[in-house]
């Protein structure tokens, strides 16, 4: 019944394909306007480079490039100018990895140390931050850092994240989509300004913290991101041969921990003490919180310092095996001095240990060997907790959570010994610009340009947090009134509380 | 009839508890409390912040008995949460006038 129907149908077909092929054919009768010559066609071998270039990560138009490094014009292959697969894969993981360090790990870690009358005021900041930082990346943040430019910051071109696409920024990497390479960093951005509340947790005004931010990420976090990371800036030593210092930092030792750390110590002294400082207990309300931020943040941590490797290759591999080692080991090791100096290892020992030691790896993770992960890991267990027990009360500064002791303290120890600690045998990209730098010893000329770049952050966090603070203090003051910090911040300035009493 | 309040260490509350069960005192409300006595607060270091702690958590009885009663009650409660070191407690005795038991509207030293 159904075949005549069908028999026709699949004439008329016939009969439309027939048209449509002579469509072409009516176009070629038409007058051709210039003649364009065929593209080069790259051969079987050139091909198959641009294939292996992904395994070893490396540049896939490398092969296509004649006796004098120029590519004949129109000349490419199927590899160049497209996203490597399990590179993107990875990356797109660390990026959930990081943004999940902040969103709960941080905000639970330092939501469990504060007052349970505060415990949403540091959560809210988390989460305003994620929020306003993104903005902020998207309108010009990601140009400044990542676009070239000059020594210190970087220029407009990629403003709105303009022209940042799904193909590789060959700048950065040569496989991971230029997007993803953006929302990676994008991470790093949030969660620094993000451990800078820390410090001033509990008496600080949510919109004092709202305009702080906004002028820091200018001032501060742009400039110092761009001349470590940036592919002029002014302290890249890995990439960049004009640098002035010659400075590393794989992770972000200085750009994220650093900056955070000191500038939170020059504001929480900036902003005072918060009541009842040195008289009434200010204990955590709840370590349970703060443990399950803890391993958030160890978690999220292997993306913060294997993602940085901008590959799933043998450079993020080391990473990942140093920052398990550097963890552990400190997070045996600060408890371990706990017990031996106040007769008892604490919770609060332990996850403070956790995340000394993976901020101490951060700027070294990439570049040590996984010995020296493991001094790395002593040194994060005794240098920071010996600041946050004993410096911290002979100076007698109110830093909350300990943001100073443990990223500030720990973030320089951590640049200082990647200078010490780092090895060519770790990382082969350390004899492109750094041949005369790294000669494997303790005491290598790289100790010293660490020490210059040490110098210029903790100049440029404590100057340009300095003169923020100051600026916000002027025009809409730093402090919620003594009342609305007695009654606490979660109602004052959100209006909820954490926790409802039936 | 005698209204007691003792003030006791935390972790002595099942001694006294079974102490009191021992010679007959039927019920008691007990509340967690915090208090100071000669025992006094004391400075503590919580990561290298230092803080007072002025009231130490104590538990709080309270029992209603009849007259003859409130001497054994009074040594039943000295007998078992005494440990000898500071910060044991106290035990107060105040004159009760009355009490009514809700239920069923009796009052006097029936009803406690």
């Amino acid at each position: 019944m159904h075949i005549l129907p069908r028999v026709i149908r699949a004439a008329l077909a016939c009969l439309a394909a027939g048209l449509l092929c002579r469509i072409p054919m009516v176009a070629a009768d038409a007058p051709h306007p210039a003649p364009v010559p065929a593209p080069p066609v790259p051969t079987l071998e050139q091909r198959v480079a641009g294939l292996e270039a992904y395994l070893a990560n490396a540049d896939p138009a490398a092969t296509l490039k004649d006796s004098k490094g120029n590519i004949p014009s129109g000349l490419t292959t199927p590899s160049v100018g497209v996203a490597g697969p399990g590179h993107n894969v990875w990356q797109m993981t660390s990026s959930a990895l990081v943004l999940f360090m902040t969103l709960p790990g941080l905000a639970l870690f330092y939501g469990g140390l504060v007052r349970r009358k505060n415990v949403l005021s540091v959560m809210a900041q988390c989460l305003l931050l994620s929020g306003l930082v993104t903005i902020l990346w998207w309108l010009c943040g990601y140009s400044l850092v990542f676009h070239s430019g000059s020594a210190v910051l970087g220029g407009l071109g990629f403003a709105f994240l303009n022209g940042v696409s799904a193909a590789p920024n060959t700048d950065y990497s040569f496989w991971v989509s230029h997007n993803v390479f953006a929302i990676y960093q994008l991470m790093f951005a949030i969660i620094t300004p993000a451990l800078i509340v820390g410090a001033i947790a509990e008496r600080m005004k949510f919109s004092a913290i709202f305009l702080f931010v906004v002028l820091w990420m200018f001032v501060v976090y742009f400039p110092q991101a761009h001349m470590v990371w940036g592919i002029d800036g002014f302290m890249n030593g890995v990439w960049n041969p004009a640098a002035g210092i010659k400075a590393i930092d794989f992770a972000g030792g200085t750009v994220v921990h650093m900056t955070s750390g000191w500038s939170a110590l020059v504001l929480c002294i900036i902003l005072g003490k918060r009541i009842g400082f040195g008289r009434d207990n200010l204990a955590p309300h709840s370590l349970v919180l703060c443990m399950v931020g803890t391993g958030m943040l160890w978690v999220g941590w292997y993306g913060f310092n294997a993602g940085s490797a901008v590959a799933a290759d043998g450079v993020a591999a080391n990473a990942f095996t140093t920052t398990t080692l550097a963890a552990a080991v400190a997070s045996f090791v600060w408890p371990m001095a706990e017990w031996l100096t106040k007769g008892k290892p604490s919770v609060l020992g332990f996850c403070s240990g956790a995340v000394a030691g993976l901020v101490v790896i951060t700027p070294a993770c990439g570049f040590v060997t996984v010995n020296g992960s493991v001094l790395i890991g002593v040194a994060a267990g005794i240098v920071p907790w010996f600041f946050c027990y004993k410096v911290k009360s002979w100076i007698g500064y109110d830093d909350a959570l300990d943001t100073f002791g443990v990223h500030a303290v720990g973030g320089t120890l951590g640049a200082f010994l990647t200078g010490v600690l780092a090895r060519n045998g770790a990382n082969a990209n350390l004899a492109a610009n750094l041949k005369d730098k790294v000669l494997d010893s303790c005491l290598q000329p790289l100790v010293f340009e660490q020490l210059k770049a040490i110098g210029l952050t903790i100049l440029l966090a404590v100057a340009g947090t300095t003169a923020i603070a100051y600026l916000v203090k002027a025009l809409i003051g730093l402090r919620p009134s003594r009342e609305e910090e007695m009654e606490g911040l979660d109602l004052t300035d959100h209006g909820e509380p954490g926790y409802h009493h039936d | 009839m005698k209204f007691i309040i003792a003030i006791i260490k935390p972790f002595k509350l099942d001694e006294v508890k079974e102490a009191l069960a021992q010679i007959g005192a039927e019920g008691m409300t007990v509340t967690e409390v915090k208090g100071f006595g000669r025992q006094k607060g004391h400075t503590e270091i919580y990561r290298g912040s230092e803080y007072t702690v002025d009231f130490l958590p104590k538990v709080k009885l309270e029992i209603a008995v009849a007259d003859e009663l409130a001497g054994k009650v009074v040594e039943a409660i000295v007998g078992s949460a005494k440990t000898g070191k500071i910060g044991d407690g106290k035990v107060f005795v105040v004159p009760l006038e009355t009490a009514v038991r809700i239920r069923t509207g009796e009052s006097g030293e029936q009803a406690v």
